[in-house]
């Protein structure tokens, strides 16, 4: 068996050398889940301002329902769409199972209950007075809400940048839905249970490198921007 | 709202278009982790400008995919289990393909004194009378069946005490016997990418009972006319061509050829 440090060195070279296979599959990951993020974001955060400023009975019964969707995990989210997408399934004939879209959905749906619970706690923190202001000055309400958005922006930012990493980061709906097809529907954390399957851990340690750091950045970037917010307010 | 909501379906749609309609490919784990449809499938695509998505699975799985119409075509080890499928027309066109065969690999010192035995049901016996650690595959696979049926015929029942049933792919079995100590069978394809890894060793092989033969089957269209029939049977008729079985004859893992074709009986 290869040692730890002759396994990492393998995979830095696999990194820097261009292997462009595994960049590739890189590229996939992100790209998917790029796609998730964004067609999710505008709906998250309208249903959060929604809950918020909303006056029906049953908000607090659909935001712990949300809470609780927050820790669902992936694999059952990932059934969940497979017995859907399934030819035999309601949706089959949009012969969407095995494909990117398939993933984009799974994850849309992953990371919608993130974008709702985090949206309404960062909405919660503006002021009241935004509000009243704004419509009393004779603002329509869609612009009245992007000046609530702007208001608790850094909130909301870390609201997107954790669904991200929550869907960057999942493999049960990837490999359900996708079914890591190479090139196609193989992306990070996929291609990782499979190269470790097959023994070859230096492409899954490349692999997971690239998620690491990237978690990393993020993490790095959202305390960077909440210090930044201390300096405004 | 609904504007909203008819351009996100258009979109979703567009992503999941693609120019030539994919022929899926559903298969087994032991044949994709061989490598050898990276080798083959590229001749394939360039010839007749189709797109072949491979997924892979164990054999039940694979079979499964096509009975739901979820793949055009299966690649499979389990003769039977390819009849049942045909004769309850999920699918058409069984054409075998190609066989390589099953090993019994176990620790190199070898305390079930299996080496040399040379006969598959007769090792599994000895493995199970000295209740030595034996891991099985347990995921409805082609290589799964093999194994229940050679226990089958050696009149064991598999105990807990010594049976570890894994539920697992053979790369990750293999690896998980390497661990344990313990004996497992395998195909030839996954235990020679898979060797250099382990200090596991062949232990029983050449049995007739340990014979692995491969078929390919298109999903039938007549239960599902969506389905890419056309692509799966230019790609049943490309591997069985003359020089689909030379391409796979000519493939080499670690030095050695893996498949024996059979699709052309000279």
């Amino acid at each position: 068996m290869n040692s730890l440090l002759f396994t990492i060195q393998q995979a830095l070279q696999l990194l820097l050398y261009g292997d462009t296979e595994l960049w590739s599959i890189v590229l996939l990951s992100f790209s998917v889940s790029l796609k998730a993020i964004l067609l999710t974001t505008p709906f998250g955060l309208l249903l959060a301002f929604g809950l918020h400023h909303g006056n029906f009975t049953g908000i607090r019964f659909i935001l712990a329902f949300f809470n609780s969707l927050l820790s669902v995990p992936t694999v059952v989210v990932g059934l969940f769409l497979y017995v859907l997408l399934t030819r035999q399934g309601p949706f089959g004939d949009l012969k969407l199972l095995f494909t990117q879209s398939a993933m984009v959905i799974g994850q849309m749906i992953l990371c919608f209950p993130v974008l709702v619970a985090l949206g309404y706690a960062a909405i919660q923190a503006a002021d009241r007075r935004v509000w009243e202001t704004s419509r009393t000055l004779g603002a329509p309400t869609w612009y009245t809400i992007l000046t609530i958005f702007y208001e608790v922006r850094f909130g909301l930012l870390a609201a997107v940048l954790t669904g991200f990493g929550r869907v960057i980061s999942e493999v049960g709906i990837s490999m359900m839905v996708g079914g890591n097809i190479m090139g196609y529907t193989r992306n990070i954390t996929t291609a990782i249970a499979l190269e470790t399957s097959k023994g070859e851990f230096a492409q899954g340690i490349a692999l997971g490198l690239v998620l690491l750091s990237f978690s990393f950045l993020l993490t790095a970037f959202l305390s960077y921007i909440q210090s930044k917010k201390v300096v405004i307010t | 709202m609904n504007k909203l909501l008819f351009v996100f379906l258009i979109y979703i749609y567009c992503t999941g278009f693609v120019l030539a309609e994919p022929i899926r490919l559903a298969t087994t784990t032991s044949t994709e982790n061989s490598g050898l449809f990276k080798v083959l499938i590229p001749y394939f695509e360039k010839q007749t400008g189709n797109v072949v998505h491979i997924l892979s699975f164990g054999t039940g799985q694979a079979l499964r995919m096509g009975q739901e119409g979820n793949v055009d075509v299966v690649l499979v080890h389990a003769p039977k289990d390819e009849m049942r499928f045909v004769d309850a027309g999920y699918g058409l066109n069984r054409r075998s393909l190609m066989f390589n065969d099953f090993v019994i690999v176990g620790p190199a010192n070898d305390p079930a004194n299996i080496l040399g035995e040379n006969n598959a049901v007769r090792s599994l016996q000895k493995i199970a009378r000295g209740k030595h650690l034996f891991v099985s595959r347990g995921d409805d696979s082609g290589t799964h069946k093999k194994e229940l049926y050679l226990w089958k015929k050696a009149n064991w029942e598999p105990e807990l005490s010594w049976y570890r049933e894994v539920g697992q792919g053979m790369g990750r079995v293999l690896q998980m016997a390497n661990e344990l100590r313990a004996y497992t069978i395998t195909d030839r394809g996954t235990w020679l990418v898979m060797s250099s890894k382990l200090s596991l060793k062949v232990l029983a092989e050449g049995d007739a009972e340990l014979y692995n033969p491969y078929s390919i089957i298109a999903v039938n269209p007549a239960r599902y006319p969506s389905i890419n029939y056309l692509g799966a049977m230019s790609l049943i008729a490309w591997l069985t061509s003359v020089e689909g079985q030379n391409r796979i004859r000519n493939f080499r893992l670690e030095g050695q050829p893996l498949f024996i074709p059979t699709a052309i009986k000279n």
